[in-house]
């Protein structure tokens, strides 16, 4: 549209058309009020321009029926945006189930990415087209926010949890990455690229990337070094087989299901919750390990449960 | 100021009655109060200006034609501070409020004369605090200071500037207070809640706000300085805080902030536009009370600050519901201004084209708001430039557009001269043209996804950021148009008379400038505001 003059970013995601249909609704309205308003100001300037110093206008109090009908049709158009905003941003918050994942780190001030098989990428997202890509992300330091303009996507990236976004590309080609949220001296240089890439090219693309093992493989080996082991699989800790996306009972009596920010807190905050059954007595590993060393702990875990683990594929 | 007494009677008003400089720094007559804010926030208007034109010159280029990012950041942190803390927020009130307040209720002074004497150097040790900061080398966290940015990794002179911050929020609660009290205790005879000139239900809307909502700005900053100094952990994860908890404290004050800045202009508008078209207001207890509902709303939709920071989607969905309702009273005051200029007998003096130049940019203000308050939407133009079109429209096309309008329109009466007004006709045409020029390129930068706060971007994005500059030096002379006339005007402007618009309105009643208490013996009312249909002097 308008080659040399654009008025929207490209429309490469699944989500991208959708979101600019509401905008152009938006204008319209916009346009239409602005006329309105506008003319009738313009109009009524002419007509009612002063002549004389002595003119003496009829005063008119207001009228009952015209304030009803200008609350009722702003009211009505306004119900129509809220409900088809709402319900496009239902639908663009849910992640399909079948998506891959990729973990995404910010720090001031540049992106860590790093694929399950175990490819990392800084400034930089490879992507296959038509496949619904989950990102889970977290920030070493302050808040940052993963924007995608051409898929018209955007979250804030957290220090202390994790936020998710996905999207699925329609179109294969470059896109910029931003950093959307203020976060310091270089928050305009926190910028990177996606690539979206046919999905053979994708998989050369990995091949050649991978340098040792995969986030799970690195996770197990860590969870070696930390010594996890002592504890988990000794029974002096739950047994962490097949624990990832099941409901967990805590000694207060509550249930949780054990997902990726359960896992994280385990990890950092172990105190926080306990399971029912076993002692507090979990060290936390606060300071020990970065944040992606925790998502390749947290892949790890995860590996453990079959079926989670075949999410993958 | 010599000349003030030069008039065709040389009588003793608020201006002339000393020429001592501790009559000024120590008076308590409201009049002088404002005639200090206007002096110190018009100093802190040009300073946050000159911070945005160094910021447009340097967005001309991809690169940065002119700072290092490093100074790029100081310079929006000290223009949003100044801007919002120093210059909007006591714009309307701290002048014309102060200035108005009792004289619009046929008063003598404010409830508590020392009391506003103190707001004023409260207000001014917060500035002061603040222009150290810029002094010492200056300060980077964006006048929003979030969270664990401000509290643990700049190290530029955030304590000072929050602390100037969190000082002159003190002064904005006792104004609050004032205006309160003495819009409940010292009305004139006859001057009923619905005889009230509009300016005075925004006054008072606006008060409300500023007394609820500025203390819990100032625990928020303090906290965030506990925290620096203290490393106790509130916001900052790394020690045991919450930074999405910052963000729900700031933004339950900053978002009604916005409506503290807002809504005194929606009276100015009210005042003008009777006053040039000659008629009482379309629908006026519809114009009262959607005050009244912006301010009670206005506490309700902080969150639509946060729709993409991480928050629950339903929590999303309950603010967004929420930021729309609170469109339908300010599409309600619009539509009513419109309406009053039917078959009005309508002049276009200066303060009639800034009154009639704020309906056009709020309106498209207050319409891009939509787009913001859409989920959908927001998630794409969330924090880029599109957000920085939209509340400029409404704060600066909207709240000073209608803070020039009263200035220009209450200018007789404070100093008893008027201005040229084919001088300030013509300035406000170069603002509005100027205005749109620098901020219209700005929403369109948004939806392409330039993202704000950006010292350096990609080249793509350079036609449109020349433009916004561009129009961003012809908005600049706008500005300093009304500088000069009005410096000029008290010096050689022609003397104003009691009344130069033929205006309804106690202020109107005594001479130009007022005598220090204001009215001769206490006027009593008799008819409603705005009674534009009956004869001269029936108020009295
Ligand atoms: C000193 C023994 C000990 C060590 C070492 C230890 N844990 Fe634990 N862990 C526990 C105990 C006991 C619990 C259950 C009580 C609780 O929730 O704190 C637990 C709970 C957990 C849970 C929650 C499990 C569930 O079923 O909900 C996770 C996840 C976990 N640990 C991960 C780890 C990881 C990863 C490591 C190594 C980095 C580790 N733990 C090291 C003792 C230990
Ligand atoms: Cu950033
Ligand atoms: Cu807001």
């Amino acid at each position: 549209m308008w080659q040399g003059f654009p008025i929207r970013p490209d429309q490469a995601s699944t989500i991208a058309r959708g979101v600019d249909h509401l905008y152009y609704f938006l204008i319209a309205i916009d346009l239409f009020f602005t006329a309105v308003i506008f003319l009738t100001i313009f109009y009524f300037a002419l007509r009612y321009r002063r002549r004389s110093q002595k003119e003496q206008p009829p005063q008119i109090e207001g009228n009952i029926p015209l304030e009803l009908v200008w609350t009722a049709i702003p009211l009505g158009l306004v119900v129509i945006v809220f409900l088809w905003g709402t319900s496009l941003f239902i639908r663009n918050s849910r992640p399909p189930a079948a998506a891959m994942e990729i973990f995404v780190v910010g720090k001031q001030w540049m992106w860590k990415l790093q694929h399950p098989e175990g490819v990392e990428e800084i400034n930089a997202l490879h992507v296959p087209v038509n496949r619904p890509v989950k990102l889970t992300m977290t920030s070493e330091d302050v808040i940052h926010d993963f924007s995608v303009p051409a898929f018209r996507i955007k979250k804030d990236v957290v220090p202390g949890m994790y936020t998710t976004l996905w999207f699925e590309a329609t179109k294969t080609g470059k896109f910029h990455l931003f950093c959307d949220q203020y976060c310091g001296t270089n928050h305009s240089l926190m910028r990177g690229e996606v690539t979206v890439m046919e999905p053979t090219e994708y998989e050369q693309w990995l091949s050649g990337g991978i340098r040792g093992e995969s986030m799970a493989q690195a996770g197990a080996k860590l969870y070696d070094q930390l010594a996890c082991i002592t504890c988990h699989g000794t029974g002096k800790g739950p047994p962490l087989v097949g624990v990832y996306g099941k409901p967990v009972k805590l000694s207060d009596g509550s249930m949780v299901v054990a997902d990726d920010a359960y896992l994280r807190e385990s990890v950092l905050y172990p105190s926080a919750k306990i399971v029912a059954g076993y002692p507090p007595v979990m060290p936390t590993f606060k300071g020990q390990v970065t944040e992606e060393q925790l998502l390749q702990l947290i892949a790890y875990i995860k590996s453990l449960s079959p079926e989670e683990g075949k999410a993958r594929k | 100021m010599a000349t003030a007494a030069v008039g065709p009677e040389t009588r003793v008003h608020y201006l002339n009655v000393d020429y001592g400089i501790k009559s000024w720094l120590l008076t308590t007559d409201h009049k002088r109060i404002a005639v200090l804010y206007l002096v110190s926030i018009t100093l802190f208007f040009f300073v946050g200006g000159a911070a945005a034109a160094l910021m447009r010159l340097n967005l001309i280029e991809p690169n940065g034609a002119l700072v290092e990012p490093a100074t790029y950041n100081k310079l929006f942190s000290i223009h949003g501070i100044i801007m919002v803390f120093f210059f909007m927020i006591p714009s309307i009130p701290a002048v014309l409020g102060n200035f108005l307040v009792p004289m619009m209720i046929g008063a003598r002074d404010l409830a508590f004369p020392r009391l506003n004497l103190l707001s004023w150097y409260i207000f001014m040790a917060g500035g002061a605090l603040c222009m150290y900061a810029v002094i010492a080398g200056g300060v980077d966290t964006g006048w929003t200071f979030y969270t664990p940015l401000s509290t643990t990794y700049l190290n530029s002179n955030v304590m000072s500037a929050a602390l100037g911050v969190f000082v002159a929020g003190f002064s904005s609660i006792l104004t609050g207070l004032n205006f309160v009290v003495t819009i409940h205790k010292m009305r004139a005879p006859g001057m009923t809640w619905f005889r009230m000139p509009l300016f005075l239900w925004a006054m008072y809307a606006t008060s409300i706000i500023q007394i609820l909502g500025t203390p819990v700005l100032a625990i928020t900053l303090a906290l965030v300085g506990l925290e620096r100094l203290f490393h106790v952990g509130i916001f900052d994860p790394a020690v045991g805080g919450d930074p999405i908890l910052f963000q729900h404290l700031f933004w339950f004050y900053s978002h009604p902030a916005v409506y503290i800045m807002i809504l005194p202009s929606m009276g100015v508008i009210s005042e003008l536009v009777t006053c040039f078209a000659k008629k009482r207001i379309f629908g006026y207890s519809f114009v009262a009370f959607s005050s009244v509902a912006i301010a009670a709303i206005s506490f309700l939709v902080w969150g639509h600050h946060m729709f993409v920071s991480g928050q629950s989607i339903y929590a999303g969905i309950i603010f967004s519901a929420l930021s729309f309702a609170v469109a339908i009273p300010s599409a309600i005051k619009v539509f009513n201004w419109t309406a009053t200029l039917y078959k009005g007998s309508i002049s276009y003096q200066a303060p009639m084209l800034y009154a009639l130049g704020f309906i056009g940019l709020f309106t498209m203000g207050g319409l891009t708001g939509l787009f913001l308050a859409t989920l959908a939407v927001d998630t794409h133009v969330h924090d880029t430039y599109f957000v920085v079109g939209h509340f400029h429209y409404i704060m600066v096309g909207g709240a000073v557009m209608g803070y020039l309008g009263g200035i220009h329109y209450w200018w007789p009466k404070i100093t008893g001269r008027l201005y040229p007004d084919g001088w300030a006709r013509l300035a406000a045409a170069i603002i509005f043209i100027g205005f749109n020029l620098t901020f219209f390129p700005q929403y369109m930068l948004g939806y392409l996804g330039m993202p704000r706060r950006y010292a350096v971007y990609p080249p793509e994005f350079q036609v449109l950021n020349v433009m916004s500059s561009a129009g961003a030096s012809i908005l600049g002379v706008g500005y300093l148009i009304p500088l000069v006339y009005m410096l000029w005007s008290l010096r050689y402007g022609p003397v104003a008379g009691p009344n130069p618009w033929g205006a309804k309105g106690l202020e109107w009643l005594t001479p130009s400038p007022p005598p220090t208490e204001n009215f001769e013996k206490t006027p009593v009312v008799t008819e409603e505001a705005y009674a534009y249909g009956a004869k001269e002097g029936a108020v009295g």
